[in-house]
């Protein structure tokens, strides 16, 4: 069986390891069987938090853990974009950015730094990856998801978990959960996470969730009209009832022509045969029909 | 897909929701804007020449203040006010007297421009020019990457024109790591139709305008209209938006400007100071979500239900009680709240927490003014469950459940 990105082989640094949510979420990674193999935190090497190793450099952590090839960053902001291309430069094939607030400008440069590099960047701003029953990369509530066949590519961190908790209560586990992040730039996107449940054979049919704002959602669905993405896709977007509000400058404006609006992302995704859902909880009766068809 | 739609960036489409904290995605306002005066300042720093021009506040006059700058008519009076279509709402007017301007003062202090009153009027000398040209640099958050965009056919129709003729709009991609080069900005001054010094004088504004971009985190930096005169240009307009999460490493652009700029109500600029993510909204429900994501999803979920959000709040990720207390009581004490909703799907954010401020929240004020329902699920939802069973608050798992209830109240 395979999964997208992450599987039970994936071998785990958590950079930030003794801080409050670093060690936290390291127990509960733990305990939903994600194998952590070491914790980075500068200053603090030698110790152990919840019986991982901790080291004070990603070097030491690679060298001593040759197998590792995914690492979790839980470092403050204005530290977690050093983290971020340390772990780039130990190697690392995933880089699972929790951290928010990291200025998009900072995001901009590891992000492109990442892609010369060949490294997958999830987040900033985001709540992880996981191939439910396999490994958990993340800070999502672990029980609300079952292995299946369902992709979840999702913009919001606690709305992925609401729509998990539904599909696993209908039967309809998930094959990988990614959650992308809600920041303005991020390392993957809808297109690049399609891109990849479309290569794999386990995932049957993908969720994707998305918010106002952006132009994501309409790059998605352009390339499921393209044909380059033949599963079944749902979609939910956040904000329908949201007003848009004061907007300055024309750059924006400019280059948006009319994308980024509710309306906009759902008559894009429409367009390209996608079942948009008006609430969460609709999620599970649409993909049992997509399924059927 | 128009060519213009695959270049897309947000920046500048600044929806009111998500403040600064909790902010996960630019469908927010965590975005700094700065004044047209401040930009200018900015620029010159940066060696652009900037139109002389002196500010003017409630209650000054306007005559002693120009003459100290050796300022005289015909002058420019702006109402410093950050929306968008600025001068087609008229708030910028052409004063060729003396009377005019002190007319011009009272008259712009009193306009409501898209419902904001200017708190600041900047006076500029009026240049005449026949040419106005747009330059504006964004980030392509789908290239990742900074774009310059330039137009010869700036001022105020600039997005009409990008709409109906887009390939008049030059677009170049900037690669963060080696910056604006050179021969990009005459690359795209020569586009636009410039040549000799009027290419080097735009030349060394765009660069200006790249560098004040990226010192100050931009999130926008735009001129517009950008002045031919003779053969250099002038900003006659400048905006810049600067991150929120940059803030940091710039703290000389905090201070006062929230009641400044008008554009938050009482209570937004009250929740802003305690550091909460608050929109105020026109119905009776407040809202408590964590995750701007599902907070947004509560609204919709309370408008399917027949209900009208009065707020919307997002406690954001890995609340502390300490700041859930603080959310409570304010929609406890926001005046529009019959009701409050709280929905919380813990991930990063611990039940347990959540129900601890709750709790010291009611402490605090004896019994419950407003009824309060709760739903919670996710990290520790059985611990916070308890904690608020033990205050005798009822906690849904349903969010359906939890809103119906809701709506019975």
């Amino acid at each position: 069986m395979m999964a997208v990105l992450l599987d039970e082989n994936s071998r785990v640094i958590v950079q930030g390891i003794t801080g409050r949510e670093g060690s936290f979420h390291t127990k509960l990674m733990l305990e939903y069987g994600t194998k952590i193999v070491a914790g980075v935190t500068p200053g603090k090497g030698g110790r152990e938090v919840h019986g991982v190793p901790v080291y004070d450099t990603m070097e030491e952590a690679v060298s001593e853990h040759p197998d590792a090839n995914t690492s979790i960053i839980f470092v403050p902001a204005r530290f977690a974009p050093d983290a971020v291309y340390e772990a780039i430069d130990a190697g690392m094939k995933l880089v699972v950015v929790i951290t928010e607030h990291i200025p998009v400008h900072e995001t901009l440069k590891f992000v492109n730094y990442a892609k010369q590099k060949g490294t997958t960047i999830i987040g900033p701003n985001c709540p992880g990856i996981i191939s439910p029953g396999k490994s958990k990369v993340g800070i999502m509530p672990g029980h609300v998801f079952k292995p299946g066949k369902i992709g979840i590519v999702s913009r919001s961190g606690t709305l992925t978990y609401e729509i998990g908790y539904a599909l696993s209560k209908r039967g309809y586990g998930q094959s990988t959960v990614i959650g992308i992040g809600g920041d303005p730039v991020v390392g993957l996107t809808f297109t690049e996470a399609l891109k990849l449940f479309q290569e794999d054979p386990e995932t049957e049919a993908v969720v994707l969730v998305g918010e106002i704002g952006g132009d994501m959602e309409e790059r998605a669905a352009q390339m499921i009209k393209k044909g380059e993405f033949t599963k079944p896709v749902v979609a939910f977007i956040a904000g329908r009832t949201a007003p848009p509000g004061k907007r300055m400058g024309h750059a924006g404006a400019i280059i948006m022509m009319g994308t980024g609006t509710y309306e906009g992302k759902v008559k894009a995704l429409e367009d390209a045969g996608v079942s948009v859902a008006k609430t969460p909880f609709e999620i599970p009766d649409l993909i049992e029909k997509a399924l059927k068809r | 897909m128009s060519l213009s739609q695959a270049y897309c960036s947000n920046a500048g489409i600044t929806y009111r929701f998500k403040l600064n904290k909790g902010a996960k995605s630019e469908v927010r306002d965590g975005k700094l804007k700065l004044f047209e005066y401040e930009a200018k300042m900015l620029l010159q720093k940066h060696g652009v020449e900037i139109p002389k021009g002196v500010l003017v506040r409630k209650g000054e006059d306007p005559i002693a203040k120009m003459k100290e700058v050796g300022l005289q008519p015909p002058v420019v009076v702006k109402a410093q006010v950050l929306v968008a279509g600025r001068g087609k709402a008229g708030g910028i007017k052409m004063a060729k007297t003396w009377d005019d301007v002190k007319r011009l003062v009272v008259e712009l202090f009193e306009k409501s421009i898209k419902g904001i009153k200017p708190k600041l009027l900047l006076i500029e000398e009026a240049i005449p020019h026949k040419v106005e040209l747009y330059v504006g640099i964004v980030i392509d958050r789908s290239e990742r990457k900074p774009v310059i965009l330039a137009s010869r056919y700036g001022g105020m129709d600039i997005e009409e024109i990008a709409r109906e003729k887009p390939e008049s709009i030059v677009r170049v991609h900037v690669d963060p790591f080696i910056g604006l080069k050179g021969y990009q900005a005459r690359l795209i001054g020569k586009k636009i139709g410039l040549t000799g010094k009027a290419l080097s004088s735009f030349a060394k504004f765009l660069s200006a305008l790249y560098q004040v971009f990226m010192e100050y985190d931009g999130d926008l930096a735009e001129s517009n209209p950008l002045a031919l005169v003779g053969d250099k240009v002038i900003p006659l307009d400048a905006r810049l938006i600067v991150d929120d999460n940059a803030l940091y490493r710039h703290p000389e652009l905090a201070g006062e400007r929230l009641e400044e700029s008008g554009e938050y109500t009482e209570w937004e600029v009250k929740a802003r100071r305690m550091g909460l993510a608050f929109v105020e909204l026109d119905g009776d429900i407040g809202i408590i979500g964590n995750g701007a994501g599902l907070t947004m999803t509560t609204m919709d979920l309370v408008y399917e239900y027949g209900g009208r959000p009065a707020n919307f709040l997002d406690i954001g990720g890995g609340a502390s009680a300490e700041l859930v207390k603080k959310a409570v009581s304010f929609l406890i004490e926001f005046p529009k709240t019959k009701k409050i909703f709280m929905n919380i799907f813990g991930g990063i954010t611990r039940c347990d927490e959540v129900a601890k401020g709750i709790v010291s929240a009611l402490e605090e004020l004896g019994e419950l003014p407003k009824p309060l329902v709760v739903r919670l699920a996710g990290t520790n939802e059985e611990e916070g469950r308890e904690i608020l069973r033990k205050a005798g608050i009822e906690a849904f798992v349903d969010p359906i459940e939890a809103v119906k209830r809701l709506m019975e109240l």
